[in-house]
Parts: C-alpha cells; sequence; structure tokens
C-alpha cells in the first residue's frame, strides 16, 4: 500500500465531495480545451480558406483586409474596381495584342510586354470581377481558368471536382456566354441545380435583378474554402449584364475587334468598357513575388496583398486577443475550480486528523501525510483533467461534421492543438498550489492530541 | 526493553503555567516482559505511552526503548523507531474507516521497513479470527471485531514492544476476555514485550507483574496525597 493508494482511499471515501470538487475541475478543464480547440479550429480555417494556390491578391488601392476579404473570403462591402488594362499588366505582349484583336481597345497596348508578365511568367493571374449577388451569395465574374488553376486542401494540391456538370465555357451556341457553375453550399441550400437558371441582383442582396440569367452548368464538390459560397459566372457574360459596362471616356484611342463576318456571336465590350475587382496572382517563380508585390505598390494603381499575411495580421488583431481573453477567462475558471479542490479538503481536515494521527502512530513520517493530501488533491486534479480534456474532445468531436461543413476544417477524437498538451502540467501545479494548504494542515498534525485514547 | 530514568513531563496549561503530569525516577521493563499498570484516571498512564512510543518528546530525562535513547532521536527517527519497534492499540481501536479490515492491518506494516505482505496481513487477519471479514469496512464490523482487527493491525509491523491502552475499556464483557487473549497470547507467541493500561482488576490479574502508576510516579502519589 504506497500513499498514492492511500490517498485513492481518501478520494473514494468522500466520495460526494471528491466528485462534486473533480466535476468542478472537470468543467474548468473542459472549458480550456474547447477554446484552445476552437482557437486552432478558426486559424486553420482562416488560413486554410487563404490557401488557394495563388500567392497574392491585387486589387484597387484601400485596405489590403477588404480586398482579401473580398477575393478571398467573399465577405465585407464590394470594393472599387480596376480598369482591365491593369490586368493586361500581368501578360507578354502576344497575349496582349491578341486581346485588343478580340475585344477591341487601344492598339498601342498591344505592342509591349506587360510591366508584371516578367513576374509572373510560368504562374497565373484570374481575374475576379464581384459585385452582384445571388440571394446572400456572392457572384463572382471568372474565366474558365479559375477551375483548372486553383487548388485547396490541406497540402494545397486538389484541384475543383465536380458533383454534377461541368466548368462554364467561355462560349456554347446554347447558353452563349451565359453559362455558371454554383458551390457546393449555393446548391444545397438555395437548390440550385444543373439546368436551372440563376438570375443575379445587381449591386447587393436586395438590389435589382438583371433581365438577363445564367445556366447552371455545374455544382462543385465541397473545397471547405469560401469558395462553396460562392457562384461563379463567366466574365464575358458577367460584362454583358446591364449596368456592368464602364462608360466610354470621349477621347479613347479604340480600334474595333476584328470579327469574321460569319461570326454570329454577339459582340463584347471591348477593353475601355471592361473592369476587374481583383486579381489572383501566383508567380511561376515565388522568388518573384516580393519584388512583384513591391513594383505593384509603388506603381499607384493598385496595390497587391499576400492574403496569408493580411489574414494572420486580422487574427493577431482581433480573433487572437478575443480568444485569449476568452482563454484568460476560462483559465480563471480553473482557479476558482481549484480554490474549491483546496476548500473541499481543508473543510474535511478535522475528519481527517484523527487518521493523520493513527497514521503517524503507526509510524507515517510528518512528510508521509502530508503527501498522501498532495495525492489526493493530484488525483482530483488527474481525474477532473482527465475528463475534461476528453469532453471537450467528444464535444467538439461530435460536432465535427457541422465544423468541417462550416470550415472545411476535420476535427478527429484526438487532435490536439499547439499548447494542449501545457494545461496537464498547469492543472497539476494548481492541484499541488491548492492541495499545499490542507497538506500543511496536515504536516503540522500533532499525534498526541489527536489520538482519543 | 525499556528502561526510563528520571522522566518528567509538563504540558502547557490553557491558562497559563505548566502542569507537572509525570515525574517518574525509574520504570523498567525486560523482553518479552508482560506489565499491567494500573492507574487513576487523569494520572498520565496515556501520556506515559506516548511518550514511550515516541509521539510525545519528554521534558526532561531518558526514555531508553530496544537500547534506542529516544530524548536524543529527531522527530524522523522516531517516526522510524515507532514503524520498526512499537505496536499500539488504542482505548477506541481508531481504525480508519476508509479502508477495509484487511487494509488496516496493511497499514501497520506500510510505514515499517519491511513493506507489505498481503500474505502475513491475511494470516494476521485469521489470527483474531476475522479472515472472513477481510472485506468489511469497520463500520460494517461488530466492536469486539474491530477492535480485534486493530490488535492484528499493531502486530503486523512485528513490534518489540506492544502498547495496549485499555484495549477492552469500550468492548462488551464476552469479547473482552478473547480481546485479551489474543493480545497476551500473541505477545507470548512471538516474544512481544506487553505493557497494558487498564482500570480493571479482573484484566490486571491476568498478569504476573502488577505496576500502579501511583507506585512510580511521583506527582501522581502527591495527587493522592492531597486528596486524602
Ligand atoms: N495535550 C495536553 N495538554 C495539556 N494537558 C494534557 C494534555 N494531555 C493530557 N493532559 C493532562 O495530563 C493529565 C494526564 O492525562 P492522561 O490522558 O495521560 O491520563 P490517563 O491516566 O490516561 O487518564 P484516563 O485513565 O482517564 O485515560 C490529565 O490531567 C490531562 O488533563
Ligand atoms: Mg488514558
Amino acid at each position: 500500500m504506497n500513499l498514492l493508494f492511500i490517498a485513492w482511499r481518501n478520494f473514494r471515501y468522500r466520495a460526494l465531495s471528491s466528485f462534486l470538487t473533480t466535476l468542478s475541475l472537470m468543467l474548468g478543464v473542459g472549458l480550456v480545451v474547447m477554446v484552445m480547440a476552437i482557437y486552432g479550429i478558426i486559424s486553420e480555417a482562416f488560413v486554410r480558406n487563404a490557401s488557394v494556390g495563388y500567392n497574392l491578391v491585387v486589387g484597387p488601392r484601400g485596405s489590403a483586409l477588404q480586398l482579401t476579404l473580398n477575393s478571398v473570403y467573399y465577405l465585407s462591402q464590394p470594393i472599387e474596381n480596376l480598369p482591365y488594362t491593369e490586368y493586361m499588366e500581368f501578360f507578354p505582349q502576344e497575349e496582349r495584342a491578341e486581346m485588343v484583336r478580340t475585344y477591341g481597345g487601344d492598339p498601342a497596348l498591344g505592342q509591349r510586354d506587360g510591366h508584371y508578365a516578367g513576374y509572373v511568367a510560368g504562374g497565373y493571374a484570374i481575374p475576379l470581377a464581384l459585385g452582384d449577388y445571388f440571394g446572400d451569395f456572392r457572384v463572382v465574374g471568372t474565366t474558365p481558368e479559375f477551375f483548372e488553376k486553383l487548388r485547396h486542401g490541406p497540402d494545397v494540391d486538389q484541384p475543383f471536382s465536380f458533383r454534377h456538370g461541368r466548368a462554364f465555357e467561355a462560349y456554347t451556341p446554347e447558353n452563349q456566354y451565359f453559362e455558371c457553375v454554383v458551390g457546393s453550399r449555393v446548391a444545397a441550400q438555395s437548390g440550385l441545380h444543373v439546368g436551372d437558371t440563376m438570375n443575379p441582383t445587381h449591386g447587393d442582396p436586395e438590389g435589382k435583378g438583371h433581365g438577363q440569367g445564367f445556366q447552371v452548368v455545374g455544382e462543385l464538390a465541397p473545397t471547405g474554402t469560401p469558395n462553396d459560397r460562392a457562384v461563379f459566372v463567366n466574365l464575358e457574360g458577367f460584362y454583358l449584364l446591364e449596368g456592368h459596362a464602364k462608360p466610354l471616356e470621349e477621347d479613347a484611342v479604340i480600334e474595333p475587334p476584328e470579327r469574321d463576318p460569319d461570326d454570329e456571336r454577339p459582340p463584347l465590350l471591348m477593353i475601355p468598357e471592361r473592369e476587374v475587382t481583383s486579381i489572383l496572382v501566383r508567380n511561376g517563380n515565388l522568388m518573384f513575388a516580393p519584388g512583384m508585390q513591391n513594383r505593384i505598390n509603388e506603381s499607384g494603381q493598385a496595390q497587391a496583398a499576400a492574403p496569408i499575411g493580411e489574414i494572420n495580421k486580422l487574427m493577431s488583431a482581433i480573433v487572437g486577443p478575443l480568444l485569449s481573453a476568452l482563454l484568460v477567462i476560462t483559465l480563471i475558471t480553473c482557479i476558482v475550480a481549484a480554490f474549491g479542490v483546496l476548500v473541499s479538503i481543508y473543510n474535511s481536515m478535522n475528519d481527517r486528523r484523527r487518521d493523520i494521527a493513527v497514521m503517524r502512530a503507526l509510524g507515517a513520517r510528518r512528510s508521509s501525510v502530508t503527501w498522501i493530501i498532495l495525492f489526493e488533491s493530484l488525483i482530483i486534479a488527474v481525474v477532473g483533467g482527465a475528463a475534461g480534456w476528453f469532453l471537450a474532445h467528444a464535444a467538439i468531436f461530435s460536432a465535427g461534421s457541422f465544423i468541417e461543413q462550416q470550415t472545411g476544417v476535420q476535427v478527429g477524437l484526438f487532435t490536439v492543438t499547439q499548447y494542449e498538451w501545457l494545461i496537464l502540467p498547469f492543472v497539476i501545479l494548481l492541484s499541488l498550489v491548492a492541495g499545499i494548504v490542507p497538506a500543511m494542515a496536515a504536516y503540522r498534525t500533532d499525534v498526541g492530541s489527536n489520538l482519543s485514547a | 526493553m525499556l528502561n526510563i530514568v528520571d522522566l518528567v513531563k509538563k504540558f502547557q496549561q490553557p491558562g497559563g503555567g505548566e502542569l507537572t503530569v509525570l515525574n517518574v525516577p525509574r520504570f523498567q521493563m525486560a523482553d518479552a516482559e508482560q506489565v499491567a499498570l494500573i492507574g487513576e484516571s487523569g494520572g498520565g498512564k496515556t501520556t506515559l505511552l506516548h511518550l514511550i512510543a515516541g509521539m510525545l518528546s519528554a521534558t526532561s530525562g531518558s526514555v531508553c526503548v530496544d537500547n534506542l535513547e529516544l530524548t536524543k532521536l529527531s522527530e524522523q527517527g522516531r517516526d522510524r523507531f515507532r514503524a520498526a519497534t512499537i505496536g499500539y492499540v488504542f482505548q477506541t481501536f481508531n481504525l480508519l474507516p476508509a479502508f477495509t479490515a484487511l487494509e488496516n492491518v496493511k497499514l501497520g506494516m506500510t510505514f515499517g521497513r519491511g513493506g507489505v505482505d498481503a500474505d502475513r496481513a491475511m494470516n494476521l487477519l485469521d489470527r483474531v479470527g476475522l479472515a472472513d471479514r477481510a472485506h468489511y469496512r469497520p463500520k460494517q464490523l461488530s466492536v469486539g471485531q474491530q477492535q480485534r482487527v486493530a490488535i492484528a493491525r499493531a502486530l503486523a509491523g512485528q513490534p518489540k514492544l506492544l502498547l495496549a491502552d485499555e484495549p477492552t475499556a469500550n468492548v462488551d464483557p464476552a469479547s473482552a476476555d478473547s480481546v485479551l487473549d489474543l493480545i497476551i497470547n500473541s505477545c507470548q507467541q512471538d516474544s512481544i514485550a506487553l505493557l497494558m493500561v487498564t482500570h480493571s482488576m479482573d484484566v490486571a490479574d491476568r498478569f504476573s507483574r502488577i505496576d500502579r502508576l501511583e507506585d512510580i510516579n511521583r506527582i501522581a502519589a502527591l495527587h493522592h496525597n492531597s486528596a486524602s
């Protein structure tokens, strides 16, 4: 029979009070672990959502955070637009010349390389046009490249896959420029499926409806990214919607597009009429990213933001402190619970004094009876801590499918967050501190006067 | 086995000042000797046992048990001495309520050198006739059974000196005899010296050596004289 066993017997003997103090510690630890897990899930969700394969977002000057929230998360108030020529800066001369020929515009644009083309080489630049809504979901005008180039998943290597249908195409005879693809959550919540027609509203969710609808041709499989709650429309169709063309300036130099007389396709907007909200850029060689970012930011025309950096800033500026405050509050709960352990053991010291004296009479040392009390406090800590930890994980695990649906983060029963292991030493330390007061009382217990005969 | 010389014990009194309870010029016991100590209530018998067990320290004088001078030992040294040498049977048994009968017996071995020997603990219970009650809690035992468990516990540490403080005072007369037999016979068998405090002449008559505290304690004699 070692001291730990003796402490265990005492713990069991005062079953009700042991149970209650253990319970309060369990709740405290459970809350702490829960907050830590939520912290972990939120930061992982943010970072994961920002990892979609591109490394920079280019948009109008202003708040980099708002640019990120708009272009990556499809959140926040809509922002200004960039002229299409800014998008063209990411392409080499031949491709620019091809754009001028196809859409019509200033021929001078096609006579030089884009300023940033060299930095991108081997990567991509994908335009986004935001501003329209379908219900509460953002409508995102983009090119079919969006579905080919972007990646997601924990290792950012999974391409988009379609649960039904296919990606929209730039032009099809039956739907012309008006095809769209819906994200998995949009499909689930709005009931919009392949074959339906989607009618976007202009400017905000309550905005005026555009007369023109888009044919749903694809439904994305869940990605766990904000793309699940967006509707993607063909950029060319988006431009043709009422109110989306930028008015031409009087002195604009425009060469009309070269059109085959047999071409039945309706004409597209010309370059000066086009705008993009932002551009998702991946550098072929990531080493060029900082140089390009500097050059864009110094150009005075646009800004380039690194989404992960912006999100980390947001996390550390707002979300981090908020969760830290929550963590402090829950840690205080633990301290209060530990204080309860102290009070409960101390209150029972009167009953224990005789037991302690008897053990001393049997040869136990002062240090032994002191440790018996400390061990009892330790048992409460370990049992309460383990139960609280397990309960918190069970709770989060049982909410796992909801969390995955909302954030794309998968949580296992034993997914442990970064600082969680600190909980054990913390609780043990706390219990030892709580145990010290009654343990000292045990240490001081006089043998003779506490033996009734 | 036991050699007390000029032992004085004073207590701080609640109202201030000191009360001298014991002043024992000389008290001795041989190895394996059995002694009954009788005396008036409040005379200091329990105090004397506590001093011999090293649970109280003497104000002055010498207490020597098994050739160990207790007054020169540190507190830890006395704890170790107690675990190794002394067995103690209390008037109110003092079993620990959280532990079973068997575990209470094991507690008697826990703090000594030898460590816990589960078989021997069971044998001891068997010896006091409670093998079938090994897993009962003290509350589930009769008063006489509790005292028998306490005796087994006192013997568990393989003591050289067993101190018994009115072990039969709280036990009914029928059980008292068996408890007494158990203590006396066990000590005889294992050559354990026995010092038993009692009020009862019937109990004392079982012993070949009967000491009166009044005869060995000068203070008690004083009390006695002033009272008469
Ligand atoms: N811790 C103490 N502080 C002060 N006085 C004490 C203390 N312990 C005992 N005494 C006093 O010492 C005296 C002897 O007490 P003790 O318990 O040794 O008597 P006793 O002979 O065992 O009596 P009884 O037969 O009733 O058990 C009593 O007068 C008691 O008041
Ligand atoms: Mg007494």
